[in-house]
Formats: structure tokens, C-alpha cells, sequence
């Protein structure tokens, strides 16, 4: 009660998030027990292999999870008001318009059958009940603002008409034509080339600087977390296993498996003995969603391991201001330590 | 755009020349003399014959089918074998008959097979999935003449709802038009119904999986919008196929339905004039049915144009 009393509380505050799905196998424990928190105008970065719940955790936020089968427990607040007990009408008002997403596919996220102009204004129909001229013409200004060249011609085509980089600008513009106050995007840059990455990225953090956004940016690929993100939390197996600022993350990596995800980064090749570079690779694999023992979920994998990371299962622990890791034997020293 | 519709144009007349040469020799190869059937059992092999010199059926095939493709190029279909009046004349009295029956039937088909296919979709493995399937497995299933004596017995017989059977011009009396062609459009349009839910539950299952579903959901979009704009829009493209595809079997349907309920339409003008070896008529029956086929297969092309803006442009950059 004392903390809702604060008028500081964090734009959204994810607390003991566990979100499972029920399948024809059982069930799929895909999160489990994350907290996070998200301040106004920050780039947080949810970063970790895939299937370790890092898009599970951001969808969960919009609820945009299949209701049949998802087992949602937790707390979810946006600016103080708790989302996870709000009825779908009342989450179709937030979807969009306080809290909107950018889909990892651009290729296939939009309507084929539609103008981009059309599926921009659509939203801002829905949400700012705009007439269908004046979205439209907001649909234009979105365009530009997304750094879409021409766009008094780009808002009468179709997506096929539009490279992949320009249709995840008109994703973005989409989302962010509400003036959202979080902006969920779930490896907006995995599926483009290399060469349209650093502009897509310049656009989120652009919208960022000028509009004051806050942005989950969801990714498997730390250069891309190093070059937008404020904070990053760095998630294994359905949980928060390290998270601090980017500077202090690259600075001073403390979970073995963030620092192992640092030495996979092509920046941080090692010259082998045949004088060729390699990157080094984390062994193993992840560990299947349908078991949870009380110990270390990344031991298997560790080279840091001891006994003592079976025998239960390690917390967040402060390691300085920010910076949180669950380890029991975590590395002290810059990153590539004595791994 | 323009190129498209001239290049479809000219394969139309290709086909209606086949159809026209092959619809001149089938008639022929059937078995039954039309002067024969005309002059009746006891006639004179003079009289035969006149006949047969009066119809221009005594010169050699490649003669009349020149003949009869010239004059019909101007409209003149010739006349009929049995009451003398112009086929031309025939046809446009019957013609529009069958096509009400055909568009009404449609609407029906469209009507209850495509919602009940949306619904279906959205409510998958739900109770209202498995009640629309099973309606249209049972549609699929029953043929036009059982259904159609059944509709009569339960509606007109029992419940005294509707007429049997009869027909009145829909210009004469609107309401009595419609009140007659009610029974024969529901019993027309059930089993393409059926077929239409079908196909629009899983086109719209399909679509309802995508990513740009996805996308409409994240907007905040209503259920309604997501559904009936965002993913019907994208199934549209099956459901016109399938009524082209369908057309075939709605003029075969509509031969059927006319008889059980007694309309003077096409298909009931079809079975008698092939009933007394009508020549005349069979020909133009089925050459107009081909022209109407060929017609409705370009507006389903135009229509893929129309639904999918990829298509569209295909056609710009191909002509």
C-alpha cells in the first residue's frame, strides 16, 4: 500500500509474472515469476535465446495471448492501474492506443488487402474518433515521421508495394499513431537485412527522444540492445536472470550466461589456433518448458557450475545500483573473465 | 486492365464457336428425326420430307451450321419446331425467369453459406461449428428434387405457407412473384449453401491464424472488425471462386428445380425442346448458357481484381 501511495511508481510494473499454456502434452510453464520495471521515455531491452519468454512477457501485456489456453498469474501495472483483471472490452481500449506492438514480420503484419494508409487511420478512427479524412491525412504526417519518403503516395499503396524495412516504418508508424505510452516491439529488426537495421532502429530511438516514448524492444541479438537500449533485462528459461544498465551489463556482465552471450557477439570473436576467428557458443541446450526443479535452470550449461547450484534455486541478487543477477558463483570481473 | 478484358474477350469467342459447332453436331447425333416427330406417326414420307425441305434440314450439315451461325450473329435464332414463334422471342420470355431464380438462389446461397462459415470459423470446435458443418455435410449431401418435393409437402401441403408450384411475372405481381419463387431459391441455393460454408470456414480459419489478424487485435480493434473486415476481406477471393466454380452446377440445379415447380425457365424450355427434338431451340439454349458461363467466369476474374490488389496490378503490368 505504501508503494501505491508514492506518486513515483515505474510507467509499468511487471510483478511475479508466471504465464503457462495448456496444450494436448500438458502444460507449458513459459514464464515464470518475472518482475520487471519500465520508467517513462526508456529503451528497455528483453533479451535471451528464443523460447525463454521474453515475447510471451511482452504479450502478456496487451494480453494479445490465445484466452483458451493461457494461464495468467501476477500483477501487470500501467501507470498504477492493475491490467491482468480488466475485461477484454476495457484491454481493447488500452490495445493500440496506451500500449501498442510492432510485430517481428513485417512482411506478413499487414493487411495485404488494404492501403497502409487505411490500416493507419483505422487505428486512429478506433481510438482518437477521428473522421476518415483527418486520420488520413495523420496518416500522411505518420509516414513522414517514420522517415517514409513520398508519403502523400505511400499512403494510397499496398504492403506488397513496400520493401520490409518500409513496411515495419508503417508498423511502427501504426503503433505509435495513438501517442502510446509503451510501445512493444518484438524483434522489429530480426527479419529485415542487416543494412535496413540501424534505420529502423534510429526510428525507435527517434520517437524515443521526440515523443517521449517508452519501449519494450524485445531481441535475441545483444548489438542491437547495445546500440538503442537504456536497460536490459536478460531472460533464461521463463525468468529474469540478470538485469542492469546496457552500459553496466557490457561493462561487467556477472551471470554466466549473459557473459556467454556476449562471447557469441561477432565482435567478441576469439582468434583460434588456425589463425581463423570463431565465435564461441554457449553448449547445450534449454531446458524443456515442461519441468521446473528447484535448482539453477542454466547448470547444465555453465562452466561456473558447482554442487551447490542444484540444491536450489538461486535469486536476484544486487550487485551495485541497477544491476540485479541470480548466480551463486557470479563473475566478478569484466566480461570474459575467467569463465 | 483493358488488354486483360480484350485478351478474355477474344478467348470468349473462341469458346463460343467450339460451343456453338459442338452443340450443332450433338443435337444431330441424337437419336429421333425433329420432321419426323413434327408430322406425327401416320405422316406421308412426302410430307416428312417437306418438312424436313421447310427446316433446311435436307442440305448438308457445314450449310446449315453456316446458316444458322450467320443469322444467329444478327439474332435470329430461327423458330421453334413445335409453335412456329421466333426462338429469339422464346428466350428473352424464359430467360429472365431462370436468371431470378438463379440470382435469388444465389443470395441465398450467400447468405446462410458464408455466415454460417464465419460463424463456423470463429466458433471453431464449438457447438455452432459442429451444428454448420453438419448442415453442411446434410446440404451436400441431398439432392434438388428430394429437397424440392419435400419443401412442397411441408410448406404448401401441410402448413399451407406457400404455393406448390406456378409462376407470375415478378413485373405483374412482386409480391407473388416472390411468394412462388421462394421454395425453388431455397431448395437451389441450399447445396451451394453448403458448399459456400465450407470453403469460407476454412479460408476464414486460414486467415484468422495470420499475422495481420494479430496486428488488428493489437490495434484495439473490435472482435467484429477483426473478423468481418480484417479476415473475411482476405477469404472473399475464396468465396468467388466458388461460385464461378459453382456456376455449372446452379444451371444444372435450376433444369431440375423448374421442373418440380413447374417454372417456365430455361431449364424447363431446356428439357422440353431435347423431349420433341426442338433443334432450334436446343442450340440457342445452349449457346446462350455457354455465353452466360463464359460471362459470369470474367466477372468472377474482374472480382479477384477488385478483392486482391495484387492481382490488380499483375494485370496493369501485364497489359
Amino acid at each position: 500500500m505504501s508503494e501505491r501511495l508514492m506518486s513515483e511508481h515505474s510507467l509499468l510494473e511487471i510483478t511475479g509474472l508466471r504465464v503457462g499454456f495448456d496444450t494436448e502434452e500438458g502444460r507449458v510453464q513459459a514464464v515464470r515469476d518475472v518482475s520487471l520495471r519500465l520508467e517513462r521515455g526508456e529503451i528497455l531491452a528483453l533479451c535471451g535465446e528464443s523460447g525463454c519468454g521474453k515475447s510471451v512477457t511482452a504479450m502478456s501485456i496487451p494480453r494479445l495471448l490465445p484466452p483458451e489456453t493461457t494461464r495468467l498469474s501476477g500483477s501487470i501495472r500501467l501507470d498504477g492501474r492493475e491490467l491482468t483483471d480488466l475485461p477484454e472490452s476495457a484491454l481493447r481500449a488500452i490495445r493500440g492506443k496506451d500500449v501498442s506492438m510492432v510485430f517481428q514480420e513485417p512482411m506478413t503484419s499487414l493487411n495485404p488487402s488494404f492501403t497502409v494508409g487505411f490500416q493507419i487511420a483505422e487505428v486512429l478512427r478506433r481510438h482518437e474518433g477521428m473522421s476518415r479524412t483527418a486520420a488520413r491525412s495523420r496518416a500522411v504526417e505518420l509516414l513522414e515521421l517514420v522517415g517514409i519518403p513520398a508519403p502523400a503516395r505511400r499512403v494510397r499503396e499496398y504492403p506488397h508495394q513496400l520493401s520490409g524495412g518500409m513496411r515495419q516504418r508503417v508498423m511502427i508508424a501504426i503503433a505509435v499513431a495513438c501517442s502510446p505510452r509503451v510501445l512493444i516491439a518484438d524483434e522489429p529488426t530480426t527479419a529485415l537485412d542487416v543494412t535496413i537495421q540501424a534505420g529502423v532502429l534510429d526510428v525507435f530511438r527517434d520517437l524515443r527522444d521526440r515523443l517521449g516514448t517508452a519501449i519494450i524492444l524485445i531481441t535475441h541479438d545483444l548489438g542491437v540492445v547495445a546500440d538503442v537500449a537504456d536497460r536490459a533485462v536478460v531472460m533464461y528459461a521463463g525468468r529474469a536472470v540478470e538485469e542492469a544498465s546496457v552500459t553496466e551489463l557490457y561493462a561487467r556482465p556477472r551471470h554466466p550466461y549473459t557473459a556467454g552471450l556476449m562471447r557469441a557477439l561477432p565482435s567478441a570473436a576469439v582468434t583460434g589456433e588456425d589463425g581463423r576467428r570463431r565465435l564461441t557458443e554457449i553448449p547445450g541446450l534449454v531446458p524443456p518448458p515442461f519441468e521446473d526443479p528447484d535448482e539453477c535452470a542454466f547448470h547444465p550449461r555453465c562452466p561456473r557450475a558447482r554442487e551447490d547450484c542444484t540444491a536450489t534455486r538461486p535469486a536476484l541478487e544486487a550487485f551495485g545500483t541497477g544491476h540485479r543477477a541470480a548466480c551463486f558463483h557470479p563473475l566478478s570481473t569484466a566480461a570474459g573473465g575467467d569463465a | 486492365m483493358a488488354l486483360f478484358i480484350l485478351r478474355r474477350l477474344g478467348a470468349a469467342v473462341i469458346v463460343l464457336f467450339l460451343g456453338s459447332v459442338l452443340v450443332f453436331l450433338g443435337v444431330r447425333a441424337l437419336p429421333g428425326d425433329p420432321a419426323r416427330v413434327l408430322a406425327g406417326q401416320e405422316a406421308s414420307p412426302e410430307a416428312i420430307a417437306a418438312i424436313r425441305h421447310d427446316y433446311g434440314l435436307d442440305r448438308p450439315l457445314p450449310v446449315q451450321y453456316a446458316q444458322w451461325v450467320g443469322k444467329a450473329l444478327t439474332g435470329d435464332f430461327g423458330r421453334s419446331t413445335q409453335d412456329r414463334l421466333p426462338v429469339a422471342h422464346i428466350l428473352t420470355q424464359r430467360l429472365p425467369v431462370t436468371i431470378e431464380l438463379s440470382v435469388l438462389a444465389m443470395i441465398v446461397a450467400i447468405g446462410i453459406g458464408v455466415t454460417a462459415g464465419v460463424v463456423a470459423a470463429t466458433r471453431r470446435g464449438r457447438f455452432a461449428d459442429h451444428v454448420a458443418t453438419g448442415f453442411g455435410l446434410v446440404g451436400l449431401s441431398v439432392p434438388h428434387f428430394w429437397l424440392g418435393i419435400l419443401g412442397i409437402l411441408l410448406f404448401s401441403v401441410r402448413l399451407h405457407w406457400l404455393p406448390a408450384s406456378g409462376y407470375v411475372p415478378f413485373t405483374g405481381d412482386p409480391g407473388g412473384n416472390l411468394e412462388r419463387m421462394l421454395l425453388p431459391a431455397l431448395v437451389l441455393g441450399t447445396g451451394f449453401a453448403a458448399v459456400l460454408m465450407r470453403q469460407t470456414r476454412s479460408a476464414m480459419l486460414e486467415s484468422l491464424s495470420a499475422d495481420y489478424v494479430r496486428t488488428a487485435r493489437a490495434k484495439g480493434l473490435p472482435e467484429r472488425s477483426v473478423v468481418g473486415v480484417h479476415a473475411l476481406r482476405n477469404s472473399l477471393t475464396t468465396v468467388v471462386t466458388v461460385l464461378g466454380l459453382q456456376l455449372g452446377a446452379l444451371i444444372s440445379g435450376a433444369v431440375v428445380t423448374e421442373q418440380i415447380f413447374v417454372i417456365p425457365g430455361f431449364g424447363k424450355l431446356t428439357v422440353d425442346a431435347v423431349v420433341t427434338r426442338n433443334y432450334p431451340v436446343i442450340q440457342a439454349v445452349v449457346l446462350v448458357t455457354v455465353a452466360g458461363y463464359i460471362a459470369v467466369n470474367l466477372l468472377v476474374d474482374l472480382a479477384y481484381g477488385v478483392l486482391n490488389p495484387r492481382v490488380r496490378l499483375t494485370g496493369v503490368a501485364d497489359g
